[in-house]
């Protein structure tokens, strides 16, 4: 009677990339939107397990970069190595079934459905049964919309915002919405979970929060995270490698005690005289 | 069901309670706790499983007879178990706010010397490691939630899940572990401790109260007689787990009268959670009761007009004629009906929507409740009831028995306590359920408890005409007139308090020929009045000074005396001269703490030249007051404040009751 679900089915999807080795890597990609080139010839990896931090002052192309790895931009030079597998372009609907999830910079929720809906809404690229069967809603369909429910209560309760399951997400603070974008983000089990800008607009609070549960989300269910965030302390505390992107360049890519002693990366940062 | 809570048989510790009720009750709920958004549910039989494959697993990590084991984190259902799973083994819980900072928590469990703790998160894990340097005692954390601390070092640290697989392996694999079991839970005797509660202490460090098994189960099934309570009862468990009243009201009365116990699925789901279980038995402290009145009465503003005049109007009629009904007193039959009708549009949806509509019992206490907010609560037909204890006696000291509930009163001695007043006033008292004595403090012991068993609670009161209690103030706070008679200046300041135009009292008549007050007005109810009456005003001086505001004043004086009077302890400090404060009491200033209390002595000492005037017999008095404006700039206030007198009333016949039994 006791329905026991614990954090341990909470792990991330099987991906085929044994933890250490590289999940995604990108070879000397160069982006430019007709004659500004918002990247221009970087290459890094990511590491199954680890988490990874992009950072650079504004307009350095970290955003570019994230939507060049979810395959909304694609590059014109380059080629982008995920799971084994090369690919120059890929539609966004196709890295979410490779298990690339994202949150955005500014969140993007559909504001006027319960956190509970927008959650399940990041379930609906799993649903089996075509919509014909989920207006019925019976047998097979209500079976599997069942087993999508607790793997949202999951989420749900990992992330604790439980009081707020039933309230319209407009009505949230800016900080719970946040939470609610990485509840959907996780619920499709991502093998690769792109956050930008977690914390932009929190309070200290909330950034710890936060904080928190992106640890917990990499070391509890597995997921290999890369995140844009523009806070230093929280970059530095969080991630296992950072890359410093300026100008669209890479100019530093190391363990973060390593790039915050780079010269390069603190003249980006406070600016040299020219 | 069949069986009820007392059938006759009277048992000495809680496991023992368990074993029964896995007996008696076998497949009713016992404990409920809402997790991945469903009300997950243990029968007794399957809480005794898991309170025995626990103590199993604790006595495999060394758990023994006597040793301290703490338990750190909200209302969850393993935490309940651990107070069964470690008393079965003769341990003794110690259950420890959650919300302590790291110090605190360094400080109690060092003094109880605890081996083990049982906590609920990484939070707390966190905590204890923190701190791991003072608490050298203790050995192992066991914590119920493992997320977060998959990484850390596990030498020390064990999940509870772990111990919970390890004694039902054990039990399965031979018939000893069972055996044993049961051999634990007959050892267990009701003189031994059961259970050592910290009081939280305003003065000084925290104490650690020993209470015994036999002090808990006799205090439980006197309440369970007291308010009927029986296994049909259902409860939500959402108060600290350290604190008395959550020991005896989820754990102690829920073993011995057999009632299932709804854990809320987290801290801010509680009135959600209230609502989908709606509890027959229910405690509440005052500020719970008016958080949810306000936000009821934030709602109705915004409702339709038709709705808003049901609401008002039937409200209007509970005023009149809800409370009688609740009490069994003799109403018309026209009324009755109303009331019905009433029940059916406005009372009924308002319960649930407070997640009382099978509410038979609820309690109130800690600090005093408004006469007003307790009255609304009534009127709709809830039994809301008050009740006076302390951590020292098992909660009850006394209580408000059903139809006999009075709004200042805290009721009767409860059934088994024996009540009196000290010549000093203080309120003693001798039950069952009186503590064995403070852990490692017999000082404070002898300090507090007589050597025939009597406890000072350090709180004055009296018995009313009726045998009810009143407690008037803190016994400290309790001074004498220069005829000796009692003066207790908080509850002169409450009787004022409760209107409403009247919004600060400061009372004085400590070592003086009579009682006199200085009173503030409240600006926005008093100021609504003078906009009504068409009395301009500039200022809250100006408004206060005012001769119409004065008579008004003097009425409420006259009324509170009136009450005073009838209260033969009360008489003589009935009010004799007052005067309407030039500006108002303020924390800014020092004359109020931040959480809105008097400052008695400081107030004295700034206003000593008005005290004097009150004594005097001067009809008024120039003053120049230094205040601190809202931005932080000082200025001074010149006034000139007038003292008027006030009626006073006969006493009747002195005559002070013996405590009642």
């Amino acid at each position: 009677m006791n329905v026991q679900v614990g954090p341990d089915q909470l792990l991330a999807r099987d991906d085929g990339v044994a933890k250490g080795e590289v999940l995604l890597d990108i070879r000397n990609v160069s982006l430019s939107f007709g004659g500004v080139k918002a990247i221009t010839d970087i290459s890094f990896n990511v590491l199954k397990g680890e988490i990874r931090a992009i950072i650079g002052p504004n307009g350095a192309g970290k955003t570019s970069m994230l939507n060049v790895i979810n395959g909304f931009y694609t590059p014109q030079l380059g080629t982008i190595v995920f799971r084994g597998k090369q690919r120059r372009s890929m539609k966004p609907h196709e890295a979410v079934g490779q298990g690339i999830a994202r949150t955005f910079q500014n969140v993007a929720l559909f504001k006027g459905m319960s956190t509970l809906d927008n959650i399940m809404a990041g379930r609906s690229v799993m649903m089996k049964r075509n919509i014909g069967w989920q207006m019925l809603w019976h047998g097979p369909a209500l079976a599997e919309e069942i087993e999508h429910r607790r793997a949202v209560e999951e989420i749900i309760d990992f992330l604790e915002i439980q009081h707020i399951r039933r309230t319209p997400v407009g009505k949230l603070p800016y900080g719970l919405q946040k939470r609610v974008e990485l509840g959907r983000a996780l619920a499709m089990e991502p093998s690769l979970l792109l956050l930008d800008e977690p914390m932009a607009g929190m309070n200290l609070e909330e950034k710890e929060d936060m904080s928190r549960f992106i640890l917990d989300v990499n070391q509890q269910r597995g997921t290999t995270i890369a995140l844009i965030e523009h806070d230093m302390g929280v970059v530095m505390d969080l991630s296992d490698r950072v890359v410093v992107l300026d100008y669209g360049k890479k100019i530093a890519d190391d363990v973060p005690d390593i790039v915050k002693a780079d010269q390069n990366v603190i003249d980006a940062y406070l600016g040299v005289p020219h | 069901m069949a069986v009820t809570a007392d059938a006759g048989t009277t048992l000495d510790t809680f496991p023992k309670y368990l074993v029964y009720n896995a007996k008696r009750f076998a497949d009713r709920p016992a404990m409920r706790h809402k997790d991945y958004g469903i009300w997950q549910s243990w029968s007794w039989k399957e809480q005794l499983d898991e309170v025995r494959a626990f103590a199993i697993g604790l006595k495999g990590i060394g758990l023994a007879r006597g040793d301290k084991i703490a338990v750190i984190g909200s209302n969850r259902p393993r935490l309940y178990w651990t107070f069964a799973a470690a008393q079965a083994l003769g341990a003794v819980p110690v259950p420890i706010y959650a919300d302590s900072v790291a110090e605190e928590m360094a400080y109690v469990l060092d003094h109880a010397e605890a081996r083990f703790a049982v906590v609920e998160d990484q939070e707390q894990v966190d905590k204890l490691l923190s701190i791991a340097e003072k608490i050298p005692a203790l050995e192992h954390i066991i914590y119920d939630e493992p997320r977060g601390l998959r990484d850390y070092d596990h030498e020390r640290l064990h999940d509870y899940a772990s111990l919970r697989e390890a004694g039902l392996a054990a039990l399965s694999a031979s018939s000893d572990a069972a055996a044993d079991w049961e051999r634990w839970v007959a050892e267990g005797r009701g003189e031994d401790l059961g259970i050592m509660l910290y009081t939280s202490g305003t003065t000084g460090r925290p104490k650690g109260v020993m209470l015994s098994n036999d002090n808990l189960v006799k205090s439980a099934l006197h309440g369970n007689s007291f308010d009927n309570l029986g296994p049909d009862e259902t409860t939500i468990a959402y108060l600290p787990l350290a604190w008395v009243g959550d020991h005896v009201f989820s754990y102690s009365q829920s073993y011995t009268a057999g009632f299932c116990v709804s854990c809320p699925e987290s801290a801010d789901t509680v009135t959600e959670n209230r609502r989908e279980i709606a509890p027959t038995y229910f405690f509440a402290p005052p500020r719970v009761f008016e958080g949810l009145l306000t936000s009821i009465m934030v709602r109705m503003e915004d409702a339709g007009r038709t709705k808003k005049w049901l609401f008002d109007h039937f409200l209007d009629h509970a005023r009149k004629v809800g409370e009688p009904i609740l009490n069994g007193e003799k109403v018309g039959l026209w009324d009755r009906f109303k009331y019905a009708l009433g029940d059916f549009l406005v009372y009924g949806p308002l319960k649930n929507r407070m997640g009382m509509s099978r509410l038979r019992v609820g309690y109130t206490a800690g600090e005093a409740i408004g006469p007003e907010l307790f009255r609304f609560y009534r009127s709709i037909g809830l039994n809301v009831k008050q009740l006076y204890g302390q951590t020292e006696a098992c909660v009850y000291i006394t209580a408000q028995p059903d139809g006999k509930i009075r709004a200042d009163t805290v009721g009767l001695p409860s059934p088994g306590v024996e009540v009196k007043i000290a010549d000093s006033g203080e309120v003693l008292y001798r039950s069952d359920g009186v503590f064995m004595g403070y852990y490692k403090n017999e000082e404070a012991t002898r300090a507090t408890k007589t050597p025939d068993g009597w406890v000072h609670t350090g709180d004055a009161g009296f018995f009313d005409a009726e045998g009810h209690l009143k407690i008037i103030d803190r016994a400290k706070d309790v001074g004498k007139l220069q005829s000796g008679a009692l003066f207790a200046p908080k509850y002169i300041e409450n009787a004022l308090k409760f209107f409403p135009d009247i919004k600060e009292v400061v009372a004085f008549g400590d070592e003086r020929e009579f009682c006199a007050v200085f009173v503030n007005i409240d600006l926005e109810s008093v100021g609504n009045w003078a906009e009504r009456n068409n009395i301009a005003y500039a200022s809250y001086q100006e408004l206060a000074g005012h001769p119409e505001v004065y008579r008004t004043v003097a009425e409420h004086v006259e009324e509170a005396n009136r009450r005073l009077a009838a209260e033969p302890l009360m008489a003589a400090s009935q009010i004799r001269r007052f005067l309407v404060l030039h500006k108002e009491l303020d924390a800014d200033d020092g004359e109020l703490t931040r959480t809105q209390k008097v400052r008695r002595s400081f107030i004295a000492e700034r206003y000593g030249e008005l005290i004097e005037a009150l004594y005097d017999g001067s009809q008024e008095k120039y003053v120049e007051t230094e205040m601190t404006f809202e931005d932080g700039r000082k200025g001074k206030v010149r006034a000139t404040v007038r003292i008027a007198d006030a009626k006073v009333f006969d006493a009747p016949a002195e005559t002070v009751r013996e405590a009642a039994e």
